[in-house]
């Protein structure tokens, strides 16, 4: 299907062609919603399409106004606050306990290791709605419940799954020889640990921070029951917005949000590319 | 194998059993690996195992009678629902009683509203014979002085839920989640007009079956594609379906929320063409299509990625063995590459039907009334109509039915084989 033989009848050459307009298609699907949202949200408007003067390209019909309510609207600066402040620091304790954890599963003798996983990968497979019920019960039990602790608890929970997948894939190839090596040579474990092992697995733990970062970042139903008015984060900010009040703001905190997802992807693919380059996978 | 040499055992240098010392050393590793687990492991004990279980415990758990009304509770173990009469005297003593105590603490108002699930009415009564209680003379009796206060004291309906209701534990959430409830004669289903979780259930496994089926049809020719094509080509067209991936799901939401609304993007694009006149814009949000729509969207890149990591490992040397072998285009492909393709098909098929069950967020927004989940109920109980016990148990039936789908898609393809982006 990559590519058309010369002696290809009328017939395949259709169904070739036909082929890629539907793929066109669906990747229009998939990437058009994200990309409309773009010019919609410098709409001089508040209107959720677009208007005339913005058909035309007319300067009047463009503004930068839902920005600025973004950026002084005193609601939409603090859940902005409120995600910054708490994303951080559950992605923090998510990738050190997932890290280690980690390391641990992938020694070679590991006593129950098939429950063991079970249970850290748990969070990753319980809907959200259940986790978000039972993390508010059990929360509001021991007083948790519409604290920061609680919320940041509850996100380093859910990111920790993701941290451990990402550790042990790139554990997969780390050499453990190297370690043995290092201890012979009369390296201490944690000299070992920071100037051995740590460089080798980077990539994967970095990657696993940026997916327990964004897991915390877009979080909104444990959130929307765990915290308060006080840890209104983004997310949630966007969610009571688009239920009740639906205002064009939304529309450039969605711009922003793309743009951050699309910063994450990047630095997501220079990693995959280089840890391909190192294994020798792909050329250059 | 023996360990011996002339009888003699092995030792190590500084004269210790071989055997013993190795068994020391792989303790000493199991110890240090479980170790660097452990601090994870107690942190996902506290933080997410207690919750689940806390929630399955509360699907059952129903102090609430027998904490309030402690000696109503031990009287009514005697009195048998059946003989079609309300409790003796003794038993209107006990409750006298307990309401004195539960209305000095003002905790009756919070039985009758939890009384009140099972049973419309109860709440009233329980807040008129609190105001009356002090009034009531102490010497008795009192059979007539709370009948005196509410009517619904002589109905063996009211009794009945107060000694159903007494043990510690129940099975009333789950019944209500299954839309029964327990009769005179035992179990029975609640009346046609009122059985709504089943059909919300049924709602949301034909919802999730419908979408997963759209992922799947909408997937496997990106799959397909993307398999095909030279690696340099995929991976730039492959950025089309993780930028979706990436993007924040609200994002996602408020995109189509924009795009279906009527006086939205399509609808204006729709009446701008002339296929739909200016009255008859279309109403795709609020409703099931706007839940298909924006789901189908939303876990389209989890059908297409586990797909296009199958697909690339079937080697193109088949389909061209069986073209050479006389096979066209259309058999090769059927007899041959799609056979190979299944396990690919059912990964990303269980994924997205496991996600897609428990979705919250975008049927919320998207789906109006006829358009929600079991999900929606749930939150609905627990921030609502505060009925926790009822959220509880629709949660353990939702988890039950992941869990047992997570099995299957554990056997397809292994939860160590799961891979991200």
């Amino acid at each position: 299907m990559s590519a058309l033989p010369p002696y290809a009848s009328p017939l395949q050459r259709t169904w070739f062609y036909t082929f890629r307009i539907i793929c066109g298609l669906i990747f229009f699907f998939l990437i058009f919603p994200i990309l409309v949202i773009l010019p919609l949200s410098f709409n001089a408007q508040d209107f959720f399409t677009f208007t005339k003067e913005m058909l035309a390209l007319s300067p009047e019909g463009f503004s930068f106004k839902h920005y600025n309510d973004f950026f002084t609207n005193p609601d939409w600066q603090q859940a902005l606050k409120n995600s910054v402040l708490i994303a951080p620091i559950a992605t923090l304790f998510a990738t050190t306990f997932g890290t280690l954890a980690a390391i641990g599963l992938s020694q070679s003798h590991v006593p129950y290791k098939p429950a063991i996983m079970a249970v850290l990968i748990s969070p990753m497979i319980v809907p959200l709605i259940i986790s978000a019920a039972g993390m508010y019960f059990f929360y509001s039990r021991i007083g948790l419940q519409g604290t920061y602790m609680g919320v940041v608890l509850a996100h380093a929970a859910l990111g920790t799954p993701f941290v451990i997948i990402t550790v042990t894939a790139t554990l997969v190839g780390f050499d453990q020889s190297l370690i043995r090596a290092s201890a012979s040579l009369g390296a201490n474990p944690v000299t070992t640990f920071f100037k051995v092992q740590m460089p080798l697995i980077i990539p994967g733990v970095v990657s696993g921070a940026l997916f327990a970062f964004i897991t915390s970042f877009d979080e909104v139903v444990v959130v929307l029951f765990l915290g308060s008015a006080g840890q209104k984060t983004l997310p949630w900010q966007m969610f009571t917005g688009l239920r009740e009040q639906i205002s064009p703001t939304i529309l450039a905190v969605a711009s922003l949000m793309v743009a951050i997802s699309v910063a994450l992807l990047t630095v997501l693919e220079m990693l995959r590319r280089r840890s391909e380059r190192l294994r020798g996978l792909t050329p250059g | 194998m023996s360990d011996t040499t002339d009888g003699q055992v092995l030792t190590t240098q500084d004269g210790k059993p071989l055997k013993a010392a190795l068994a020391k050393a792989l303790r000493r590793e199991k110890l240090r690996a479980l170790l660097l687990i452990a601090p994870l492991l107690i942190f996902v004990l506290i933080t997410f195992v207690a919750p689940i279980a806390d929630m399955l415990f509360r699907s059952v758990e129903n102090g609430i009678v027998a904490e309030t009304l402690p000696k109503t509770a031990f009287a009514l173990r005697e009195w048998d629902p059946g003989s079609g009469n309300v409790p003796d005297e003794e038993v209107f003593a006990a409750l006298y009683g307990d309401m004195v105590v539960a209305v000095g603490e003002k905790k009756h108002t919070r039985l009758g509203s939890r009384l009140n699930y099972e049973q419309s009415g109860i709440s009233s009564l329980f807040r008129k014979t609190g105001r009356r209680i002090k009034r009531m003379d102490e010497a008795g009796p009192f059979t007539e002085q709370f009948l005196d206060a509410d009517k619904k004291w002589g109905d063996v309906s009211t009794w009945q839920v107060l000694k159903q209701f007494s043990p510690k534990y129940t099975d009333g959430y789950f019944l209500n989640a299954f839309d029964a409830k327990r009769g005179i004669d035992g179990i029975e289903m609640k009346p046609a007009d009122e059985r709504i979780y089943m059909l919300l259930f049924g709602r949301t496994l034909f919802l999730s079956i419908v979408i997963t089926l759209a992922c799947l049809v909408l997937g496997y020719p990106i799959a397909f594609l993307l398999a095909a094509l030279p690696l340099r080509t995929s991976n730039l067209l492959m950025i089309l379906v993780l930028l979706p991936f990436w993007t924040s799901l609200l994002v996602r939401t408020s995109a189509w929320k924009v795009l279906l609304q009527q006086q939205g993007v399509i609808n204006d694009f729709l009446v701008w063409t002339g296929l739909v006149s200016e009255a008859g814009r279309l109403v795709m949000i609020n409703n099931q299509t706007g839940t298909i729509i924006a789901m189908t969207h939303i876990l389209l890149p989890f059908m297409i990625l586990p797909l296009y990591s199958v697909m690339k490992t079937i080697s193109p040397t088949y389909v061209r063995a069986a073209k050479s072998l006389g096979a066209n285009d259309w058999t090769a492909f059927w007899r041959v590459y799609f056979p190979q393709s299944v396990p690919g098909i059912g990964a990303g098929a269980v994924l997205a039907f496991i996600l897609s069950i428990g979705y919250y967020i975008t049927p919320e927004l998207v789906g109006g009334t006829s358009g929600i989940f079991i999900s929606n109920r749930i939150a609905y109980h627990i921030s609502s109509s505060l009925n926790w016990g009822l959220a509880a148990s629709l949660g353990t039936l939702l988890l039950v039915a992941v869990l047992v789908l997570f099995v299957v898609y554990d056997r397809i393809v292994g939860i160590d084989n799961v891979k991200l982006g």
